[in-house]
């Protein structure tokens, strides 16, 4: 069976892609990641267009970090006014870049730019996340955190300091608005939640609590997909709400799943899981990268 | 659809054969994209009363298709120099009675644009010959990897003297608009006698629907999109905090 795409113009098994949906929904459920990252080369590989994979995919995202910030909520896991400062600062970067993603899209270049940033940006993570493994796994030392409250960098002095109660900070907001806005700008070019670079930066460059960076990630996520959505809509008009519909039904069902499986994995084994997924990915869009295309030539047909 | 072409077998055969050297018509002028299309087949069917060979064309809507050629730039694989071809068909396809080369001189196929070596592909910009060749080539070869444009003549049939029909199958990713079929004579050769008949291909019904508001009504096809989303979220949170 096959059922038509309407902005997309091409006929897809519904089947293959809600068992995309769900594969990738139990791999965030498992893993407590958002997925993005691995759901739009996917669907660039069933031989869906480029931008109406990006645009759909922030679709989804949105359904995907809703429910995930219900579940977070619950526990009182979500620094809301930190999440509003990244949030200004990820709304700003998903205008730009949307405004980008119209500009390389007309250029040609916009292929070139998804796979660059991907290999750029998972690269960087995965091994940032090895290095993390490495020490925890094979020395036996403790993720890097913040060993005292009150031990601040230089960025944490950068003019217009606040304060987070509940994340017990006094930092300055520029830094949760540039996290945000790099997020706000990823969303928009490679169809992510961004949650694998937000996170770490998150720990890392704020200190913040382990416990509240998934939950506060995802709250500024909803609003920055949401926003990507919205803005995709109306200028690139490449959101395919039947596409979105059987990625969103998919992918609940396998998230559910993988968050009840989550128990049955070592946090330690889930995040070396999750640093060889974000490598593979790498590694693989680099080689697609460096090597020879089969087919030189692409074209594009202005659509009616 | 088959009794309707037979039907006009009939009429075609009794009446009007005399008439005109050439009469011909389709099985149905209008494809239906709807949300479970797979794609459609339809049958060409006619009349002519003089010997020759018949030859039908079909091209889709004129579009503009560019095509970019990667170079390869610091190692890595980007594209470089393109090429956009104004009022390409989006679909082009010929069936013919026997091969092109035996029907007619290469002359005479260039000037009416019969087979795939002849489409009409005219550069925006004026491009020096190797390079243009080789956009040309490359524009015809993914189109045809598409199914778009075919490099096999399909067969035209003659059933009896006068009647011949032809079966021609239009893929799921048939671009929509509106098509020309295009059915000539070729005598010795030469085309002797031709007529176009009008084909339209648009999406009906649902995924008529969702496109539309797509484009026209962008900021509501937004919202509502947003809206589902935050829906679907939302309910599989209540759903699944049960079970």
């Amino acid at each position: 069976m096959e059922i038509y795409l309407p902005i997309a113009q091409m006929p897809v098994d519904p089947f293959v892609v809600l068992t995309m949906g769900a594969l990738v929904g139990l791999l965030s459920g498992l893993l407590g990641i958002g997925g993005g990252f691995l759901m739009t080369p996917l669907l660039i590989f069933i031989g869906i267009p480029p931008a109406v994979a990006v645009a759909t995919q922030s679709n989804q995202l949105v359904a995907a970090s809703v429910s995930g910030v219900i579940a977070h909520w619950r526990r009182r896991n979500v620094d809301f006014k930190l999440g509003l400062v990244m949030l200004a600062g990820g709304g700003i970067g998903s205008v730009i870049g949307v405004a980008l993603f119209a500009e390389l899209k007309a250029l040609g270049q916009i292929d070139l730019v998804i796979s660059l940033s991907y290999v750029l940006f998972l690269g960087l993570v995965a091994a940032l996340m090895m290095v993390d493994n490495f020490r925890v796994l094979v020395l036996h030392r403790n993720v890097a955190v913040r060993r005292k409250l009150n031990e601040h960098n230089w960025l944490h002095r950068l003019p217009l300091r606040m304060r987070f109660p509940r994340s017990r900070l006094y930092i300055s907001a520029l830094l949760p608005l540039m996290i945000g806005f790099v997020g706000g700008l990823l969303v928009a070019i490679m169809g992510i939640g961004g949650g694998f670079i937000l996170v770490p930066a998150m720990i890392y460059l704020l200190g913040m609590p382990i416990g509240l960076v998934a939950g506060t990630s995802l709250f500024q996520i909803i609003f920055t997909t949401g926003i990507t959505t919205f803005l995709q809509a109306i200028t690139t008009h490449a959101v395919d709400v039947v596409l979105a519909a059987v990625l969103i039904v998919g992918g609940v069902i396998g998230a559910q799943i993988g968050t009840r499986l989550s128990h049955l994995l070592k946090p330690e084994y889930s995040r070396l899981a999750h640093a060889t997924i974000v490598l593979v990915v790498a590694v693989k869009l680099a080689f697609d990268l460096f090597s020879k295309p089969e087919n030189l030539f692409s074209v594009v047909t202005m659509g009616n | 659809m088959k009794a309707r072409a037979l039907a006009f077998f009939i009429l075609l055969s009794a009446g009007r054969a005399e008439a005109q050297t050439l009469a011909a018509d389709l099985s149905s002028h209008v494809i239906g994209i709807t949300t479970g299309f797979v794609g459609a087949n339809l049958v060409f069917f006619g009349s002519t009363d003089k010997p020759g060979d018949i030859a039908i064309i079909v091209r889709g809507p004129p579009t503009d298709a560019t095509v970019r050629r990667k170079e390869k730039i610091l190692g890595v694989w980007i594209n470089g120099s393109s090429a956009v071809f104004h009022d390409a068909p989006s679909f082009y396809a010929v069936a013919a009675t026997r091969p092109l080369k035996d029907i007619a001189l290469p002359e005479n196929l260039a000037r009416h644009a019969i087979g795939l070596e002849n489409v009409k592909l005219q550069p925006t910009e004026p491009i020096p010959e190797p390079r243009l060749g080789e956009f040309r080539a490359a524009l015809i070869d993914n189109q045809e990897k598409i199914d778009l444009y075919r490099g096999s003549v399909a067969p035209v049939t003659f059933l009896g003297e006068h009647l011949f029909r032809a079966d021609m199958f239009f893929p799921a990713n048939v671009p929509t608009g509106s098509y020309s079929v295009e059915v000539v004579l070729l005598s010795g050769g030469e085309v002797v006698s031709a007529q176009t008949t009008p084909l339209i291909v648009s999406r009906i019904g649902f995924s008529n629907g969702v496109f539309v508001v797509a484009h026209r009504h962008a900021a509501l096809y937004g919202a509502g999109a947003l809206i589902f989303a935050i829906a679907a979220g939302w309910a599989a949170g209540a759903v699944f905090r049960r079970v």
